[in-house]
């Protein structure tokens, strides 16, 4: 679907993105992982026919986007990180006209709208004007307008960028929804929404690809294969967190945080030690409060490569 | 085609959903009306009624200049201010469409809030005679300036990233182009004349004001209009360079 060779953008002397080579299958689902100014959003604006490319090529369905911007856009669906929205439309006039920029046909405009409110849950909005919905409402606009037209690719920019909690798990399920559908790219800081959304990952340093494939892939070839868990217990036990680190496979453990009320403790383990936690701690006579997988290894992965100079782990 | 006019008709529908078109258009009538009274009727000696309709296009055509740099300035730059203008560039719609559907978008509220004037030159009925040829001829050349003042409008909103900067861009070019003129006067031959024709105001508006078309006058207001439209679709197409 997408094929990028040895892309590169400068602004005047400072190069966004340099040599950036990376291909996309068809019905993926990508997340782009970057610190600020990596070049995320110069590479998804350059994806999206928006910006042209200092060298290197970017063919999306086999069209090249510097010789063929207006036929490639017709299947793209692009939300920026700031939604495109004209405050002053309601919600239904402006997916329609969304609709007929992207030349959905006139017969078909109403449906395509209809369509694409039930996906973003807009319906009961179609009637109010853009300008008087709330953030989380806009940011649903913004992402029907992408889909409106049913393109083939879809770019989203930090879709959830501004949301409170619970409209962020609402903006999780509705990419999760969009699966199948279009082709995804993602961009975002939130790892657990790329972990959770994304089928690979690309991991941006500084203009630079440091890192692609699954979370599984990434973390083996950055040697974190290991899991940490996280256990609450009553009280203050002597020595049990060096009877923890005597489990097979456990490389590590260590308390977090102690008080005569309750003891946290994380244990490193290569492989899933929940179960032998669990018993080590029951059989130690230990009031066991909380017992769960930290899943923080995305995290860690990310700060590995993104804090690793360009040209690969020294 | 069909793009520019999906641009021009939800453009013209946001001029009428937000309140500054409806500010723009009153004090642009109310300002008018003001300055007809005053300056056209209200003078003691008795005038011919030309005399009078001469006037009333005389004071319009600075009221036609100032309304087309403020309807003119948030037609690309407000896009650009809020982000809007990444719906245009990620549809497949060129950059000349988007440029045509805005300025002819401005042109056409230009042209709506531009009739209800009409009821000023009919005043003269009261007391005079009027010339339909007189009046026509006059609002043509309202239009003609009010094409080229927009074009020059829309370039400078493509060229600005907020509206006020986009007013000063506007406004000093048309302060420019009609000050060529007088600059002409201080020159000797034959930049004068090179700066005489080239003068936005002086040389070709007062024909149309006293009821006499020129065709040299319509083709300088049409080549005018088109080489700031094409301007500002060059603007535009760099843009993706940046």
């Amino acid at each position: 679907m997408i094929e990028v060779d040895k892309l590169t953008k400068y602004f005047g002397e400072r190069a966004a993105i340099r040599d950036l080579s990376f291909s996309i299958a068809k019905g993926e689902v990508v997340g782009f992982l970057g610190l600020n100014g990596a070049g995320k959003t110069t590479t998804l604006r350059i994806l999206g026919c928006q910006l042209l490319p200092s060298s290197g090529t970017v063919t999306v369905d086999g069209l090249e986007v510097t010789q063929n911007p207006y036929e490639i856009r017709r299947n793209i669906g692009f939300l920026p990180d700031t939604p495109p929205l004209y405050t002053e439309m309601t919600v239904g006039g402006y997916l329609a006209f969304a609709a007929r920029l992207r030349q959905v046909p006139r017969q078909q405009v109403a449906a395509r709208v209809a369509e694409a409110e039930d996906k973003t849950a807009l319906r009961e909005v179609h009637s109010e004007v853009i300008g008087e919905l709330s953030h989380g409402y806009r940011q649903r606009v913004g992402l029907a307008q992408a889909i409106v037209h049913k393109p083939a690719l879809l770019i989203l920019d930090e879709p959830s960028a501004g949301l409170d909690p619970a409209q962020i798990v609402e903006m999780r399920n509705l990419m999760r929804g969009l699966r199948g559908e279009h082709t995804v790219l993602i961009s975002s800081h939130f790892l657990t929404e790329i972990s959770q959304t994304c089928d690979r990952l690309l991991v941006i340093q500084a203009g630079e690809l440091v890192g692609q494939g699954t979370e599984d892939e990434l973390g083996q070839a950055m040697g974190q294969g290991s899991a940490a868990v996280e256990v609450e217990i009553k009280g203050q036990p002597a020595g049990i967190a060096e009877r923890l680190a005597s489990i097979a496979g456990v490389s590590k453990a260590r308390v977090v945080t102690a008080s005569d009320v309750a003891t946290t403790l994380e244990v490193i383990a290569s492989r899933d030690v929940r179960a032998e936690v669990a018993r080590l701690l029951i059989t130690e006579g230990c009031d066991l409060l909380r017992l769960e997988q930290n899943d923080r290894r995305l995290e860690s992965i990310f700060m590995n490569l993104t804090q690793t100079p360009p040209g690969g782990p020294q | 085609m069909t793009a520019t006019w999906l641009i021009a008709r939800r453009e013209l529908a946001a001029y009428l959903r937000t309140m500054s078109g409806y500010v723009i258009a009153a004090a642009a009538l109310f300002v008018q009306g003001i300055l007809f009274n005053a300056l056209a009727l209200g003078s003691e000696q008795n005038r011919m009624s030309t005399e009078v309709l001469s006037q009333f296009f005389w004071v319009y055509s600075g009221a036609i200049i100032v309304v087309s740099v403020l309807l003119s300035m948030r037609l690309l730059a407000e896009e650009r201010q809020t982000g809007t203008i990444v719906l245009l560039s990620s549809s497949p719609v060129r950059e000349h469409e988007v440029v045509l559907g805005k300025f002819f978008s401005s042109l056409i509220f230009l042209i709506l809030i531009t009739i209800p004037s009409v009821f000023m030159p009919l005043l003269i009925l009261v007391n005079g005679k009027l010339s339909v040829g007189h009046v026509a001829t006059g609002y043509l050349g309202l239009f003609l300036l009010g094409s080229a003042c927009l074009a020059i409008g829309t370039l400078g909103s493509t060229l600005a990233r907020t509206q006020l900067l986009a007013v000063i861009i506007s406004g000093g070019m048309i302060a420019g182009m009609i000050l060529l003129f007088p600059m002409g006067s201080l020159t000797e031959r034959p930049l004068n004349d090179v700066l005489f024709a080239l003068g936005l105001w002086h040389r070709h508006y007062p024909p149309f004001q006293s009821g006499l078309i020129n065709l040299r006058d319509v083709v300088y207001y049409v080549v005018v209009t088109y080489f700031a439209l094409f301007l500002a679709i060059r603007v535009l197409e760099a843009r993706r360079w940046r």
